[in-house]
């Protein structure tokens, strides 16, 4: 890419940062993070990050539990900050804008960037109401709009054949499996350009979670996914980029191939050989 | 010091637990009085309850056979010491109706915002700071409210609107409301925490402000209990008796002006029973058949709360 | 394909916001209305009653010239009838409550109880003003004496006793109990060693609670019939009585005549709330003071 068209990227996302968050990315480059820290009241639970996120890709972050990772997942649609006493330090852009300023509409970024949570937590409405919610609180009333927003992303999801009969049914009659991908389902149905997912097969059976991570795969095409895991086989299974966390800090960030057959940090080879955590 | 004696007596303990066990018989009976003195106890809550229900049941029965039922519970005219005694209960069905309606125009919505207040926006400690102060609201006796409602709100509302007269259903309503505030507020956030906190975060995660969560999601998954709080507080405004009473006067219009005296059931039983109603007399058996219909009311209402909080209620 | 238009959503996103910041703003207001209700009744209640009280106001009997009213003798009332009140609902709350928790067979009749418990805390107040003046003034024949106001008081605030107690009863942690069983002590030892000591802090704090609902309890009194007259002090709970509540009751319906009396009335009230104020200090304080953390 010549230095123009970066120039040109740059002053699009300058020009535009008082109306849309741009839908081009830098340099293929979705998230940017400088210098990171953030701290719950005394704790210091990230140390001086720094990494890129890149479009279209899957980038799994591994780590032992308290490492940080989910925190920094957190951080990047700002859902960190419902835990008060949070305060952080340093920059972290999406797609040429700063997030963390005060000033930044939190709303506007999480439209952008979907989330899937630890645990599926679907609303405790009806399938279809589940899937609606997030078109209907951004202004889409149309009935019919709504249903091919709903079929689309349930389809999305891969869940479409087994709930098309029973949208009106709550969400809570749905197996865990289920209730996780109908998750997928609501956060597609935002049209979000990346995904965060918060190890999202971590409360699930070994065959729902293979369909997850089907899943992952197919979406892949279309959104930026940023998966958070325990699973060291399941980053190695999806992802195209690792990072590993330790304490707080990156202390390795890499070609998912690299860093599973090659990593340069010894504690990173620790960690996969499965020596602690 | 002690090692050595101890050492001594360690014999003795055996000797001593052995000797206890033999007077145990003492003990032994006791177990078995307790827990029959215990149960007996427990029995005087459902006494209690018999006790109302036959009292109530038993003058009231003595009343219809003065006054017939269907007068009773269709009648508009309330007369209990004219020459020809008229005993209308409507009027006070009414009375306890309208204030009850003030009361949770008042209690409803403001209660309701605090609990959102308090459970969707306060941090935890200006939530520890306001919480227990709006309960000190709570704990604030009736009668000092009675008090308030006549010599400060009704004041008031005659300075903004001189038409009220000086006993009026609007002001003991009104004020009942700001007493049944707590209650709502924290019942309505009782049931509004108990809402997992995963669930905000779905919403939230997808670009919803707080509000839009609250409304959306939060308050229909908590539906259940804020319903229950409502019905409660209803309840608890029927059966309230002595802001009423000081405040509204013992006018028996049948009417529907905010601005009049009224009287509530509870109003009226007050009147009757601090008169000098003898016993025997019909207005003295007026009083029960009252009272029965108020018991009915606030028992139908409290089996209500409990039947939607129980019936309705979300699991997570 | 996209359905959601980014530039439309971007612009109704300030809307949204300005709503949800307004809606906080309003929310606020809301739970600080009751608070500013209370400052305002508060600081009416003592201004207008302040100046009244005295010595010779807390100290004597009760009169129609205001100049000369006292309210000894519905203090005293109030007192005698929480003498009768305190241990009634102790004995029968604790009682109940060790029960229901702890010998009753979970079943038809402990839920039976258990429903009837709750129901009884939603009858109205002046309800159980009927009920002791059928039972306890006329059948009885009690009269309108301490006793029978106490008793009455007693039969309403027994639910919150009951219910406080089982509370407390429960926190106990199992393993308290079983390491007592495990000695081989009776139940009934167990009971009295160890569980109820571990509970005797809440049990206590909810009993305080239910006694200042018993203080400031009108209705009740006013349907069993307890006069404002000019009556000897009350020397016992089977004398003739008044109590803080009814005071402030008849001064309050006769303000409308003599204005003074709305001053003793707030008087009282300060009286009154300072007596609550007290109680509550002392329930609060048991709590932080005894509470076991398990």
């Amino acid at each position: 890419m010549s230095l123009a068209t970066v120039k040109e990227n740059v002053s699009m996302a300058k020009n535009q940062s008082n109306a849309v968050i741009s839908t081009s990315t830098v340099n293929g480059i979705v998230f940017d993070t400088k210098d990171l820290n953030l701290w719950y009241g005394e704790t210091h639970a990230l140390k001086e990050i720094n990494l890129t996120i890149h479009e279209k890709e899957v980038t799994a972050i591994i780590g032992p539990s308290g490492c940080g990772k989910s925190t920094y997942l957190k951080t990047l649609n700002r859902m960190v900050e419902l835990v008060p006493s949070v305060r952080t330090t340093g920059v972290i852009t999406y797609k040429g804008k700063s997030i963390l300023d005060k000033a930044f509409k939190v709303e506007d970024l999480r439209t952008h960037v979907g989330m899937v949570f630890q645990k599926p937590n679907p609303f405790p409405k009806s399938i279809y109401d589940n899937i609606a919610y997030g078109p209907r609180i951004h202004g889409i009333r149309n009935k019919k709009i709504l249903d091919e927003i709903v079929e689309k992303s349930l389809r999305g999801a891969y869940i479409w054949d087994e709930v098309k009969d029973r949208l009106k049914e709550n969400a809570y009659g749905l197996s865990g499996g289920q209730q996780q991908r109908l998750c997928i389902a609501r956060t597609l149905a935002i049209e979000p350009d990346v995904i965060l997912m918060d190890e999202p097969t971590s409360a699930l059976d070994p065959k729902s979670t293979l369909k997850i991570e089907d899943l992952v795969q197919e979406l892949k095409r279309n959104y930026s996914i940023i998966i958070v895991t325990h699973n060291m086989q399941q980053a190695a299974r999806i992802s195209d980029r690792t990072a590993f966390f330790l304490d707080g800090e990156v202390i390795e960030f890499n070609d998912t191939d690299t860093i599973f057959t090659n990593p340069y940090d010894k504690r990173t080879e620790d960690y996969i050989s499965g020596r602690f955590g | 010091m002690a090692a050595n004696s101890e050492f001594n007596h360690a014999a003795d303990v055996k000797g001593m637990i052995q000797k206890n066990k033999q007077s145990k018989s003492i003990q032994g009976k006791l177990e078995k009085v307790i827990p029959i003195l215990l149960f007996l106890f427990a029995i005087i809550s459902i006494l209690t309850t018999v006790g109302i229900v036959v009292t109530l049941l038993a003058e009231t029965i003595e009343f219809f056979k003065r006054v017939p039922i269907w007068d009773f519970f269709t009648g508009t005219v309330l007369k209990p010491l004219s020459q020809n005694p008229q005993f209308g209960v409507l009027p006070l069905i009414n009375g306890t109706i309208i204030s009850s309606i003030i009361a949770m125009l008042v209690a409803g919505p403001i209660g309701i915002m605090a609990a959102i207040y308090l459970s969707e926006y306060a941090s935890d400690r200006v939530r520890r700071v306001l919480k227990p102060l709006l309960e000190l609201l709570a704990g604030i006796p009736t009668i000092v409210y009675g008090f308030f409602a006549f010599t400060f709100v009704t004041p008031l509302i005659r300075s903004i609107w001189p038409g009220v007269e000086a006993t009026n259903i609007l002001s003991p309503g009104i004020v009942m409301g700001i007493m049944i505030i707590p209650m709502i507020a924290s019942l309505s956030e009782d049931a509004m925490t108990s809402v997992p906190n995963s669930i905000r975060e779905g919403a939230l995660g997808l670009g919803a402000t707080k509000l839009e969560t609250t409304f959306k999601v939060v308050i229909p998954a908590a539906l259940s209990g804020i319903i229950a709080s409502f019905v409660l507080g209803i309840s608890r405004a029927i059966g309230e008796t002595m802001i009423v009473t000081i405040a509204s006067g013992s006018s028996k219009n049948f009417t529907f002006d905010i601005t009049e005296s009224m009287q509530t059931m509870t109003a009226y039983i007050v009147e009757v029973s601090g008169g000098e109603a003898a016993a025997g007399s019909t207005i003295y058996y007026s009083l029960y058949a009252v009272a029965m219909t108020l018991f009915v009311f606030t028992l139908l209402m409290n089996l209500l709360a409990r039947f939607v909080s129980r019936k309705f209620r979300e699991e997570y | 394909m996209r359905y959601l238009d980014p530039t439309q959503v971007s612009r109704r996103m300030n809307g949204r916001i300005v709503k949800n910041k307004s809606a906080k703003g309003l929310f606020f207001l809301a739970t600080l209305f009751g608070l500013i209700v209370l400052a305002v009744l508060i600081y009416r209640v003592v201004v207008d009653g302040i100046g009244w009280i005295d010595w010779s106001f807390l100290t004597g009997r009760q009169s129609h010239d205001p100049e000369r009213a006292g309210i000894m003798g519905a203090i005293l009332g109030t007192l005698w009838m929480m003498v009768v009140v305190a241990p009634v609902t102790l004995i029968l709350g604790i009682g109940t409550a060790i029960y229901l928790e702890l010998y009753a067979r979970k079943g038809r009749l402990q839920s039976f109880i258990q429903t009837n418990i709750a129901n009884l805390a939603g009858v109205p107040s002046i309800v159980y003003g009927i009920l002791g003046l059928t039972i306890f003034v006329r059948a009885m024949k009690m009269g309108n004496i301490v006793l029978a106001g106490g008793l009455t008081l007693s039969l309403l605030v027994l639910p919150i006793v009951i219910v406080a107690a089982q509370e407390a009863i429960r926190a106990v942690p199992s393993y308290l109990s079983e390491a007592s069983y495990g000695m081989g002590a009776t139940k009934w030892q167990t009971i009295k060693n160890i569980i109820l000591p571990a509970a005797l802090p809440g049990i206590l704090t909810g009993a305080i609670l239910a006694l200042s609902r018993a203080i400031g309890e009108t209705a009740p009194l006013t349907v069993i019939g307890i006069p404002a007259l000019i009556i000897p002090f009350p020397e016992g709970i089977f004398d003739k009585f008044t109590a803080l509540p009814m005071q402030i009751y008849y001064w309050t319906l006769d303000s409308s005549l003599v204005t003074e009396y709305a001053n003793l009335a707030a008087a009282t009230i300060v009286v009154l709330l300072i007596l609550l104020f007290l109680l509550n200090s002392v329930a609060i304080f048991i709590r932080n003071k005894f509470q076991q953390r398990y």
